[in-house]
């Protein structure tokens, strides 16, 4: 059953001709699994190298042989438990690794330069009886050491600080360029007159300060990075395209081109906008548009990416370009939205846009009051030197920045990942949340309802039997006994249901007719379908449910003083019920995309700062027009693209930790800011007045900027303890979807989590999670995919 | 006076030498997989059949 989908358009040539191919790996739950991986791989012929990268799941691959059999290591890996896809490495990506790299080589040489030079400066200080000429020896070495390495070193803050000139601004970057390079100058020009002192040391202590932080707010924001390409990857679903020939054979998503002919059989999701050109199928469009009931497509019907086909297969020409398509309509609101929030102005660039004039007009103040005073030039310029460095911005430079790692990582192990740097601070501030429903509070994937009142024996066969087949209400079923064995020789009647043989007596699960049971009424919103097992009758009534954790988090919500609306695309009556039973009181339904955004602007009108959370397609314009948004990881791949975190898991309780983390870490970014305002008032009026030379300014510095980084690590203990998990903050993936409940019938209270360090053999294909900024045609192609092929050993 | 014109160059030698090899095998790629590299330390794998 395992889907082949060609793959060689992603492979690599690398440098000696070998082909080169990246998988990301899910499954891998400890380090032994390194070496199982390697050691099985070993055996397969024209393997050259096969390496897991264990701090990032992935396994890199080369080969020589052109007619590499690239499936059998698929193969081979999904047997060991290992569920793998083949992964293209973003642009984006390699430029951040090669920035993190970057910045590391010149913390190394900042880090040796500063080590060295203190070396030689401590002899200068502590050899009270040096002679002169040593004295100038040790400074001239000094000099030969610091200058070559301030001006590889300081590469990225001469860099943005020139950039920041040319634009006529001024950032953090200028006084700490202007810093560094005035303290050379004058510890040159000390040297080459003999004078006693020389603030080599300073120099390159404030870089290596200086590139630490900000080494290591990269390499968080990195690992972010590489964990959710990862989940993209392996999420992301592959389309049936169908060849001129009439071949059939399963491509990437973006290999789809316009024009394609794709075929999609029930339980699968449309992959691209189109037009259907035979069949016909009825398709639950609840994360394009948030209607809940479904609708019925057949030949010249325009059908959209992401919605889930019921039943019957379709044949569908691709039309991505095609310029007033749902998508392109919905992009044009995204796009607006984005412009509008962009012009956010983070926490720390107001500080600093208010401080960076502020000090080099106290260091020029010193400079003019010293000389005014009758001071030489010389001492003057000391003391200015002295004031640039005291009140280097480099706490300033620290204090957001360390907090936002310190609590950024926090939350990553509580399975939320953040897409843009500036959301924790944009949470804090929120006072209201907007909840999307359909697919947000409530499942996005139908549920059995009233599974509580069917015994429990008749229904756990029932979903044994439901899991050979990918109908998306034998799905349903499937899920409430997710690691129940299938029925040897089930087969699966199309458009009736699914028909096996239990202990002798044949059993049936399907519609009515096929299972031989009288119609009965059902509410417009729930599908009935039936299971028969000889004489046993069951009437499974399926719906989407709201979220397990859906009154809790709103009443957590409401408690922290938030008003909490519901704006769906859904008609009312669903709407109201929801909001009835969540006991929300602010609802509106059959809100189009465009509506959403005006509801959202209308509250920003009125001073709210809103929260938006939403899955949907039809939800990514207002997800940009928040003033901060968030999407659960089974979202489709345009609403995450829009929204600025993601969080993982079945339930909603992640919104609060987020909210709660960020507002922690707004308060400690505060204490930060003031902390380091406090300092300077204590530190700079001591530098202009002339009592500290440069090099006891820096070490003023460098304890300020330790003091702020120690404050931000609370950021990080603070949260999470209660929410932490082991298992997902190894695997960082939610549980599969039929986690939700164990065979003893516990529905509603402990979730009993099952995590990806369970093997899910076969392909299983979802969400993707592509970062912000790539909201372009082919990632609007590809969303949600189909319910998961279960294949069981 | 005279073993520091020797001695000092000595010592700063020695720290590039370091420096360049961390520079090295930053550029190497072994700084990209920490965690996997602390495990691979535990492989016994050269025991087993004499291959690497």
């Amino acid at each position: 059953m395992t889907m082949d989908v060609d793959f060689s358009a992603l492979a690599t040539r690398g440098r000696n001709g070998a082909l080169r191919l990246e998988l990301a790996l899910d499954g891998m739950t400890c380090a032994a699994c390194i070496f199982e991986i390697e050691a099985a791989l070993k055996a397969i012929p024209h393997l050259v190298a096969a390496r897991v990268n264990y701090a990032d799941r992935r396994l890199s691959l080369e080969w020589t042989a052109p007619d590499f059999d690239f499936a059998a290591v698929l193969e081979r890996l999904r047997r060991m438990g290992y569920r793998a896809r083949p992964f293209e490495r973003e642009s984006g990506e390699n430029a951040e690794r090669e920035t993190a790299r970057r910045l590391l080589r010149c913390l190394a040489v900042a880090g040796f330069a500063t080590v060295n030079v203190m070396m030689l400066s401590e002899a200068v200080w502590l050899g009270g009886d040096m002679d002169e000429a040593t004295r100038d020896f040790f400074h001239g070495v000094s000099a030969i050491i610091a200058l070559p390495a301030t001006a590889f070193a300081g590469q990225p803050f001469f860099a943005s600080a020139f950039a920041a000139l040319r634009a006529r601004r001024l950032n953090i970057d200028v006084p700490i360029s202007l810093g560094v390079l005035l303290s050379l100058a004058m510890s040159v020009y000390e040297t080459l007159t003999h004078a006693p002192h020389a603030y080599f040391d300073s120099a390159t202590m404030l870089l290596a300060f200086l590139l630490l932080a900000r080494y290591l707010d990269c390499a968080m924001r990195r690992k972010t990075r590489a964990v959710a390409a990862n989940l993209a990857a392996l999420r992301a679903p592959a389309a049936c395209r169908i060849a001129a020939d009439g071949a059939q054979n399963y491509v990437p998503l973006a290999a789809l081109a316009p024009g394609d002919h794709v075929l999609t059989r029930p339980g699968e999701r449309i992959p691209a906008d189109g037009v259907v050109l035979s069949g016909e199928a009825s398709l639950d469009e609840s994360l394009v548009t948030g209607e809940t009931r479904r609708r019925c497509v057949s030949a010249g019907d325009a059908v959209y990416a992401g919605a889930l086909n019921f039943d019957g297969a379709l044949t569908m020409r691709v039309q991505a370009a095609a310029g007033d398509s749902l998508i392109d309509e919905i992009e044009r609101l995204v796009e607006k939205a984005t412009a509008a929030r962009s012009r956010y102005l983070r926490l720390a660039d107001r500080v600093s846009r208010l401080y960076a004039p502020l000090v080099h007009l106290a260091a020029l103040g010193a400079l003019l009051a010293w000389l005014a005073a009758g001071a030489s030039l010389h001492d003057a310029l000391v003391t200015a030197i002295a004031v640039l460095i005291v009140t280097c911005p480099c706490a300033l430079a620290l204090a957001v920045p360390a907090v936002q790692v310190a609590a950024s990582g926090a939350l990553f192990r509580a399975g939320v990942l953040l897409n843009s740097d500036d959301a924790l601070e944009r949470l804090a501030e929120i006072d209201t949340v907007v909840f999307d429903k359909t697919g947000t509070l409530t499942t996005p994937e139908p549920c059995v309802v009233n599974a509580q009142e069917i015994e429990p024996e008749l229904l756990a066969l029932a979903a044994r039997l439901a899991h050979s087949s990918r109908h998306p209400l034998a799905c349903a079923v499937a899920r409430e006994y997710p690691r129940a064995m299938a029925i040897e020789g089930a087969r699966e009647e199309r458009g009736a249901g699914v028909i096996g043989i239990v202990e002798g007596v044949e059993a049936r699960l399907g519609d009515l007719r096929f299972c031989s049971v009288d119609d009965v009424a059902t509410d417009e919103d729930a599908s009935v379908i039936a299971f028969r097992h000889g004489e046993r009758v069951a009437l499974l009534r399926v719906r989407q449910t709201l979220r397990h954790d859906a009154h809790e988090t709103i009443d957590a919500l409401r408690r922290r003083g938030l008003r909490v609306l519901i704006l769906s695309g859904d008609r009312a009556a669903p709407v109201e019920a929801a909001a009835r039973a969540l006991g929300v009181t602010e609802w509106r339904g059959a809100l189009k995309p465009a509506d959403k955004v005006a509801r959202l602007e209308a509250l920003r009108d009125e001073g709210r700062k809103t929260l938006m959370i939403g899955d949907g397609i039809n939800d990514a314009p207002a997800l940009a027009a928040a003033h901060v948004s968030l999407s659960p990881i089974d979202a489709t791949q345009i609403a995450q693209a829009a929204a600025d975190a993601v969080f993982l898991g079945e339930g909603l309780g992640p919104i609060v930790t987020t909210i709660d983390a960020a507002r922690l870490a707004r308060a400690l970014m505060r204490q930060n800011l003031a902390l380091s305002l406090l300092y300077n008032t204590v530190a700079a009026p001591l530098a202009m007045a002339g009592l500290l030379t440069p090099l006891i300014a820096a070490i003023a510095m460098s304890s300020s900027s330790l003091i702020v980084t120690l404050n931000a690590l609370r950021a990080g203990g603070a949260n999470g303890s209660g929410e932490r998990d082991t298992r997902r903050k190894r695997c960082f993936l939610p549980p599969p979807r039929g986690g939700r409940s164990s065979a003893e019938g516990d529905r509603e209270g402990v979730t009993p989590r099952v995590f990806a360090a369970e093997p899910h053999p076969g392909p299983q294909s979802g969400p993707t999670l592509p970062l912000k900024g790539r909201v372009n045609t082919p990632t609007l192609a590809s969303t949600r995919s189909p319910c998961a092929t279960r294949i069981d050993a | 006076m005279n073993a520091l014109l020797f001695l000092v160059p000595l010592a700063l030698l020695l720290g590039a030498l370091g420096l360049a090899a961390f520079v090295w095998s930053l550029n190497a790629g072994q700084y990209e997989d920490l965690e996997g590299a602390a495990a691979r330390a535990l492989a016994d794998d050269d025991v087993e059949d004499g291959r690497s």
